[in-house]
């Protein structure tokens, strides 16, 4: 079984089986024990790990660099931001030809979406996409998969309630396009007309037989078992003014919660929040967003060791 | 309506009615080519109540225009002649992957940005309609789409 993980490219969450996803998650798990009790074997000691991160992102990037140097690995990399060769007009496929003779792995991050897939097709080296574009970021999703199992104690059955940015939002694409591998009772969208799931996304929640609708704040919140909350980029509107008028409609407040909500529920965010969750949540049952971050680095640990291991 | 027959080349039949122009468009023959060159429009047909034909002389179609002509022609059947005799006949077939032949219209597509060595490349939707998804990003072109890129109208 794990031979179907070694030297295996991560470009998207539809690559995985749900038995794969389920053999990950059993490996994160005790990657999250071995860390809790400060006995993580050096499993990847002596491998290095290039960190390529084309557009900045200071999460993923921490939490892939800590996940290797937990098992043993050393990372390269830069990161945009930075004045890189990228910027003063070298290719992807170039940067990546490099990388792939210094390094055992390539982490990639970018922009424009398919990145991670040519990049797979130029190294020799697995590649693993740390996000490309508006669709793809296949470890959180693998991330947000394993909290809920870990919070709720399945996936299956389980009503979701996602919210935000749900057509250019990479991570609640990823996270609806992860729910096509389980049998979620059902999925509920809040978001503005301009930013519902793309028509490409509906028709694969179509395909695995998934009933989805659409709801107010409120309604969802009263239905949910899962709660998933992305952030609204004002950018994404024409009209400042608009989103000022809108972007109450998508916060997630403690009073909400304590309204509608039901005692179970869980709130998931990728994280980083603007002010989409007040902060009168975080210390509340709800909050299981900060699980979600720490799960990241076992999680990352659990996929680089399958991988490289 | 009499149409001579050709001695040698093709007939590119079963098009649908409206469509012969672009095919003829897409196959790059303007008539100054030298090449004999017949088209009937929006004649009766049992198959498609209206279509149109396309007749052209000492002209053979390579595969990558078949293709081509299947996507904005799906219906089409391809005659090849020889001596005033049909000596192959085929129904074009929209391919289940295009290469090269299509362009993303997602701006932030790999397949869009500059320099970068990818050549676009799309999978058929499964379905009726005649649509194609972009490999690399997901994004799905539908047929009018197709047919604007290939022949440059809208
Ligand atoms: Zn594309």
């Amino acid at each position: 079984m794990e031979g179907n993980w070694r030297g295996r490219d991560v470009i998207s969450i539809l690559d995985f089986t749900r038995e794969e996803l389920e053999e990950l998650f059993k490996h994160a798990e005790s990657m999250k024990k071995s860390l809790e009790e400060g006995r993580v074997e050096k499993k990847l000691k002596g491998r290095i790990i290039a960190l390529a991160f084309f557009e900045p992102s200071t999460r993923t990037r921490l939490s892939f660099e800590t996940a290797a140097k937990r098992l043993g690995a050393d990372t390269i990399g830069f990161s945009s931001g930075f004045s890189t060769s990228v910027e003063k007009g070298e290719t992807i496929a170039d940067t990546i030809r490099m990388l792939d003779s210094y390094a055992d792995a390539i982490v990639i991050r970018s922009k424009y979406e398919g990145s991670a897939l040519l990049a797979a097709e130029i190294a020799g080296k697995p590649v693993i996409n740390g996000g490309d574009g508006k669709q793809h970021h296949p470890t959180q999703a693998m991330i947000d998969l394993y909290t809920v199992r870990e919070l709720k104690g399945r996936i299956d059955g389980l009503v979701y309630a996602i919210v935000g940015d749900l057509r250019y939002g990479r991570a609640a694409t990823s996270f609806i396009l992860a729910l096509t591998r389980y049998q979620p009772e059902s999925v509920i969208f809040v978001s503005p007309p301009q930013l519902k799931p793309r028509p490409e996304v509906l028709m694969l929640l179509e395909e695995a037989g998934i009933r989805y609708s659409y709801a107010r704040l409120e309604d969802a919140v009263e239905a949910a078992d899962v709660l998933y909350v992305t952030r609204i980029q004002k950018e994404r509107f024409p009209d400042p003014a608009e989103y000022e008028k809108v972007k109450g409609s998508y916060r997630v407040t403690r009073s909400l919660l304590e309204e509608k909500a039901k005692r179970e529920l869980k709130v998931l965010h990728p994280l980083p929040r603007v002010d989409e969750i007040t902060h009168d949540v975080d210390d509340t049952e709800w909050q299981a967003y900060f699980t979600q971050a720490a799960n990241g680095v076992p999680v990352r640990m659990a996929l680089l060791s399958l991988i490289l291991g | 309506m009499l149409v001579r027959k050709i001695r040698n080349g093709t007939v590119i039949d079963h098009v649908p009615a409206g469509r012969a122009l672009l095919v003829l468009r897409l196959l790059g023959i303007t008539g100054k080519e030298g090449y004999t060159v017949a088209v009937v429009m929006n004649v009766e047909s049992r198959k498609l109540g209206r279509k149109d034909i396309v007749k052209i002389e000492n002209r053979y179609l390579d595969p990558g225009e078949a293709d081509k002509i299947a996507l904005i022609a799906p219906t089409a059947t391809i005659n090849i002649i020889r001596d005033y005799k049909v000596v192959e006949k085929r129904q074009v077939e929209a391919p289940e992957t295009l290469t090269g032949i299509l362009e993303c219209i997602n701006p932030t597509c790999i397949t869009r940005k500059p320099r970068e060595p990818v050549i676009p490349r799309f999978r058929r939707v499964p379905g009726e309609r005649l649509r194609y998804q972009c490999v690399y990003c997901g994004t799905i072109i539908e047929e009018e789409e197709i047919l604007r890129q290939l022949t440059g109208t809208q």
